[in-house]
């Protein structure tokens, strides 16, 4: 974990200092865009990897009844036999994290009928994670205000909605805050819970350390450090047009927050396709949970199949044919006799 | 055998511990498994491993220090991982996009039981990912272990060995993971390594071979098969007066049946088989049983997809040669998952002159089994009770209280949750669900599924069985469950050393041996006895002037 903030902290410190001693260009130019062909190269070869490895069995998981008789009803979505099932698991998966909805926590209890096990269920895993996600993507989508000119109505529609609370001045927007708030719960919930605690791997505490640097940095940004947004505006539009500027409202230790944010987030971006990270594309690829469950009615073709190799009737007759004439067993060849006593045992 | 815990010494062990645990998240990489008598499955028979053409078979034992692996072992564990990497989509994915998010790991009946974070389903796949990272990612191989990766070591595969035969492919954690991250496919791939350096259990390879050879797991010559079979029908004869004389390896039937092979062989199976038998005699099904594919299970399952299809390809064959037109499967749990996930991709399609499965009966089109032809017996008895073809009485059950235990397989493979619980609601009044934690898509396994189901891990078992066994426990205490109904064949073998240990005087029994317990023969004498011979606490009324009874059971 030391590693992972250290690493993380590390990221945000140096750009800081990059751009202080005067290589804005780097970090506030070529890095982000290193960072997004990176991104996009990488998250490429990632789901071609995916995509080119056949799927030789269908092998969904049903969490529901199958489609068997006309009488019984199945379970569409959680068990699905069509298309259009499998996209509405695949879309309550994406879009509710429905596997994840599920959750249960398993407790060892004492009572008078002796030592039980109990299930209780546990939806904050569920609730944060959620969070998490989708507050992501609303400060994702805010943030096309910089890459966007004229800036459309749809972003205008979501800062106010973000921004409802009307807590502060500049607004306070919902979803960074909220951000945090999750990232934080990510994290802590790794540290408290001795079972997470003992498999997290520093790729699981750095990924969280980095989001925590992005909406920290971010938020600092917005009501401490106050950075010159149309000076950061006429950066981003640089970058976008592909004609680097650094205005003045940026430079040097002035912009210091403002290309530790930056840096934070190209380093996310560079670590997304090879890391647990790309998680997001992979779950579109889960065969348990992208596939029909029809899986007797319609056939589903290996493109590996191996040719068949079996012991043949003909083989087992030749076996233990004697032995089966002997107990009235319909025959394909009629016994030798002294052929096979090896087998009349 | 040794003496096994008292349930609250058991529960209490099953806590979880986390030895040598670190911020870093890798100090289970420390840790190593013993191997003591009691905690590990006998190694395979080194004739079996060689009669079946396993790669490498040599003599290894798990408590010695040298496992003896062969020359190169590093380089073929390194070859199949890449093989399989390349054709498993699941793999890949599996391998790459965990997030460690620990969801699934109360949800393992061997973490619940064990206490054992290697037996958490997130830590077991790390336990193949960490090496998957360090041969096959940048990151792994640049960072070492600050990245989670590790090279293999013989550790590493007596490790594999330890954890990979302490899953039970029962995919409870598939469903709860928010990527449908599968620990079957990675058990199986895992257990596929394993066997590539000559690794493989007595359990699971001895079944396998007299599979191939004769059949059926347990080694049952035709001869013998046909033999046991009668002697269930002089039983059969003793409880109704109704004399059945199946069919065997009989061309031109409509009907091709198969079921495990411990149906014939061990109580309480062959009480379901009885069951089967009675229910095809009493609607007079067009059926035929065989030798040569007297045998549903597949154990190839637990070994390699190459294995299982081996040992599948005689169901259709069999069906070929017979002219069967379609097949009827018996109550079996992987064998299930094998029919509806595996066998018509393997195997299929089918042969040409086989038809969308029709039932005689009621007119009935499966047509959700149209491709690969096979129904089950659930459906199919569910379809016949639905129709009122079944003279049926419940009463005859009333002693017993009836829970039912979903099967891994058929509920999170297929999802063949309300067909047996129509058959059971029709067959006995007297049926009391589980919590719902516990049963249907959420079921727990027996603990001994994935070919498990041995004797010299027994506490293993009984721990593995928690789960099922707490569950059980609470409807015994809550409701007087007396009986645990189940439609596979493991857990007809494993569920009653479960029930004797978790709640005492719980029986187990298959679905279709309560169902011919209620059925009522056409010509069939009153009933004084279940199909165990034990006498009815409430039988059938004996006509006064008794000739014999054999009009009796019309109502």
């Amino acid at each position: 974990m030391a590693f992972s903030l250290m690493a993380a902290l590390g990221i945000g410190i140096l750009a800081w200092a990059l751009a202080a001693l005067g290589l804005e260009m780097f970090v506030g130019f070529i890095l982000p865009l290193t960072a997004f062909l990176v991104f996009l190269g990488g998250m490429i070869w990632r789901v071609t990897t995916w995509a080119r490895v056949p799927v030789p069995f269908s092998i969904a998981t049903t969490a529901g009844q199958q489609k068997s008789l006309p009488w019984i009803k199945p379970s569409h979505i959680d068990s699905p036999s069509t298309k259009i099932g499998v996209a509405a698991r695949m879309g309550l998966e994406v879009l509710l994290f429905r596997s994840l909805f599920r959750n249960t926590a398993a407790q060892t209890i004492n009572d008078e009928g002796g030592p039980k096990l109990v299930y209780w269920s546990s939806k904050w895993l569920w609730v944060f994670s959620l969070l998490f996600h989708y507050c992501f993507l609303m400060v994702f989508i805010r943030h096309f205000r910089f890459f966007l000119e004229p800036v459309p109505f749809f972003i205008t529609w979501a800062e106010d909605l973000d921004g409802l609370m009307q807590i502060g001045v500049p607004r306070l927007y919902m979803s960074g805050a909220i951000l945090l708030v999750a990232a934080l719960f990510l994290l802590l919930r790794r540290l408290r819970d001795p079972k997470l605690r003992y498999i997290s791997l520093p790729a699981d505490y750095f990924p969280l350390f980095l989001v925590i640097g992005v909406a920290l940095s971010g938020i600092m940004m917005r009501y401490w450090f106050k950075t010159d947004i149309a000076s950061v505006k006429e950066l981003i539009m640089g970058l976008v047009t592909l004609s680097p500027s650094i205005p003045e409202g940026v430079r040097g230790s002035v912009g210091g927050m403002f290309y530790t944010h930056i840096a934070l987030v190209s380093a996310l971006l560079i670590y997304l396709p090879f890391s647990k990270l790309a998680h997001s594309a992979g779950l579109l690829f889960s065969p348990t949970r992208n596939m029909p469950t029809n899986t007797r009615e319609v056939r589903h073709v290996n493109p590996w199949n191996p040719p068949k190799k079996y012991r043949t009737y003909a083989e087992y007759e030749d076996d233990f044919r004697d032995a089966m004439a002997e107990a009235g067993l319909p025959l394909e060849k009629e016994p030798a006799p002294g052929l096979h006593e090896e087998t009349a045992q | 055998m040794a003496k096994l815990p008292s349930i609250q010494e058991l529960v209490q062990s099953s806590l979880p511990r986390f030895p040598g645990a670190t911020l870093e998240g890798t100090g289970w990489m420390r840790t190593k498994p013993a191997f003591t008598p009691g905690s590990y499955c006998y190694p395979a028979k080194l004739d079996t491993m060689k009669g079946l053409g396993m790669p490498n078979p040599h003599e290894w034992a798990p408590e010695n220090e040298d496992w003896n692996l062969p020359q190169g072992w590093e380089k073929i564990i390194y070859k199949a991982l890449e093989d399989r990497l390349k054709k498993y989509r699941s793999l890949q994915l599996f391998m790459d996009i965990c997030v460690r998010c620990g969801a699934c790991a109360d949800k393992c009946h061997f973490f619940l039981g064990t206490g054992d974070p290697k037996n958490m389903p997130v830590l077991r796949a790390e336990l193949l990912r960490s090496v998957y990272r360090k041969d096959f990612t940048l990151a792994g191989k640049l960072l070492g272990k600050v990245g989670g990766s590790r090279a293999l070591d013989p550790e590493i595969i007596k490790e594999w060995f330890a954890y990979f035969y302490q899953c039970t492919e029962c995919r409870r954690c598939s469903l709860f993971c928010p990527y449908g991250i599968d620990t079957a496919e990675i058990t199986m791939i895992a257990r596929e390594l394993l066997h590539e350096v000559g690794l493989g259990i007595h359990w699971i390879m001895d079944p396998v071979s007299n599979c191939n050879r004769t059949g059926n797991h347990l080694g049952i010559q035709p001869h013998a098969f046909k033999e046991i079979v009668e002697f269930l029908c002089e039983d059969i004869e003793a409880v109704t007066g109704i004399n059945i004389t199946p069919p065997f390896n009989e061309k031109g039937h409509e009907v091709l049946f198969i079921t495990p092979s411990g149906d014939v062989f061990a109580e309480p199976g062959i009480f379901t088989f009885m069951g089967y038998l009675m229910l095809f005699h009493e609607i007079g099904l067009d059926y035929t049983l065989s030798t040569y594919a007297s045998e549903g299970g597949n154990f190839g399952l637990f070994t390699s997809s190459e294995m299982m299809k081996k040992i599948n390809a005689k169901m259709y064959a069999e069906a070929e040669r017979l002219g069967s037109k379609w097949i009827l499967g018996g109550e079996c749990g992987h064998m299930w998952r094998v029919i509806h996930q595996y066998m018509d991709t393997m195997n299929g399609p089918t042969p040409k002159h086989m038809t969308t499965p029709v039932s005689p009966i009621t007119g009935t089109v499966f047509s959700h089994a149209a491709s690969t032809k096979m129904v089950h017996i659930a459906e199919f008895t569910a379809d016949l009770i639905k129709h009122d073809k079944l003279n049926l009485k419940p009463e005859r059950n009333d002693d017993k209280i009836v829970t039912f235990h979903d099967s891994c397989n058929p509920a999170r493979a297929m999802g063949l949750l309300e067909e047996p619980r129509e058959v059971l609601r029709a067959v006995c009044n007297n049926f009391v669900e589980m919590p719902e934690n516990t049963i249907r898509e959420q079921t727990f396994c027996c603990g001994s599924g994935s070919g498990l189901n041995t004797d010299e891990i027994m506490e293993l078992r009984m721990r593995a069985g928690l789960p099922r066994g707490n569950a059980l426990r609470y409807v015994q205490q809550k409701n007087g469950v007396n009986t645990m109904a189940c439609i596979c064949a493991i857990d007809r073998a494993t569920l009653p050393p479960l029930a004797d240990y978790w709640a005492p005087g719980v029986t187990v029994t298959g679905l279709h041996e309560l169902v011919a317990n209620a059925l009522v023969m056409k010509g069939e004498m009153p009933r004084t006895m279940d199909l165990r011979q034990e006498d009815l606490e409430y039988p059938d009324d004996v006509p006064e002037d008794d000739d014999n009874g054999d009009a009796q059971g019309e109502e």
